[in-house]
């Protein structure tokens, strides 16, 4: 697991999407239990406090889950995650769409394009 | 509000005429990481002096959870001075024993363990170790004391970035529950992403206090650069 970190965006928000990702990848997988605030932290090599912060947000976005006794486990929501990875790939896409389109490269030659490295597989 | 862990009340500290802290106020918290931000000579180890009972203010209160500054404080702060002061003729178990017996609450068996993760040879002098190795052992000696503040006073003044990386790891995960770090650095871009809360400080005076992902977020930019920018502002006051 890679932990990478632009220093001109909040680290908490980085950490957000990074553990998002395990987490739709299955690197994290649905119903497993994850790691303790503290050695999470230390595999990410950020301060405790900014890792706390991170899992909260994943908490209201109902990634993760607090087991009041037993800790944190990523959601066994199979059906949710799914959609979640869904809603990643959208938004990976759309942002593709606006680069060529500052390029100036329309759909019509994207699916062009997109076709010929098809073939070429 | 509970009591902040350290309080500031208009301290202020001067050396016959020359004014080196400004009317400082200000309160900090259990369980973060503070950077204690500004150039060399901004004031910033008189301050961390003033808060190790080391030197006294000219006008103003300091307090230790809720406590005058003395010689009580020193049990709650665990001090990393910018200067070496091991005694160079020790090995490095003689100078662990020695603190073992200096400080009621030195952890031994957590100072060994850390000696063997930073790969120091316990029965080396201290005189035939690295300038690295050396900071490397009296970060080791502060952090395995269990303190509720521990201020390190640029601790990462002329390391490698292997040293460097293996320092910000060993604060990180060594800082015991609820209590709190103030490091003082000017190398900022170093050491700014495992920071909870900033203090920039320029010419004796707070410019800038605040949450470090806060600022990021407002100013859309690192705190090195905002702290840059800060300064280049100042100056421009100034003249």
């Amino acid at each position: 697991m890679d932990f990478h970190f632009d220093d001109e965006r909040p680290i908490y928000i980085q950490l957000v999407e990074h553990l998002e990702l395990y987490i739709v990848t299955g690197h994290f997988p649905p119903g497993e239990r994850l790691p303790s605030v503290r050695d999470l932290a230390s595999i990410a090599k950020v301060n405790p406090n900014t890792m706390q912060r991170a899992l909260t947000e994943l908490e209201d976005k109902r990634l993760i889950i607090t087991e009041r006794t037993n800790g944190k486990f990523v959601t066994d929501d199979q059906e949710f995650l799914r959609k979640q990875q869904q809603q990643f790939a959208r938004e990976k896409i759309q942002k593709f769409l606006s680069e060529m389109q500052e390029l100036g490269i329309s759909r019509t030659e994207i699916i062009e394009y997109l076709q010929s490295l098809k073939r070429k597989d | 509000m509970s009591t902040p862990l350290l309080e500031y009340r208009n301290v202020s500290k001067s050396y016959g005429d020359k004014l080196i802290l400004d009317n400082i106020n200000l309160k900090l918290p259990h369980g973060k990481i503070i950077g204690l931000l500004g150039r060399n000579g901004a004031g910033k180890s008189t301050l961390i002096k003033l808060t190790n009972d080391l030197l006294a203010p000219t006008s103003g209160e300091i307090f230790v959870n809720g406590e005058t500054v003395g010689a009580h404080s020193k049990e709650i702060i665990a001090y990393l001075p910018e200067r070496t002061y091991l005694d160079k003729q020790l090995t490095v178990e003689q100078t662990i024993k020695f603190f073992a017996e200096f400080y009621r609450n030195f952890d031994t068996a957590k100072a060994k363990k850390l000696v063997k993760e930073l790969n120091l040879d316990p029965s080396q002098k201290v005189s035939k170790m690295s300038k690295g190795m050396q900071e490397k052992l009296q970060l080791i000696l502060v952090m395995s004391r269990n303190a509720e503040l521990y201020i390190l006073d640029e601790p990462l003044g002329g390391v490698d970035p292997a040293t460097r990386d293996y320092i910000l790891d060993t604060i990180l995960s060594n800082f015991s529950e609820g209590a709190s770090v103030i490091i003082s650095t000017h190398l900022i871009a170093d050491i700014e992403r495992i920071l909870d809360e900033v203090i920039f400080i320029d010419e004796g005076k707070i410019f800038l206090t605040g949450d470090a992902d806060k600022l990021r977020k407002e100013h859309n930019t690192s705190i090195d650069k905002i702290f840059r920018q800060t300064f280049k502002a100042n100056v421009n006051t100034n003249n």
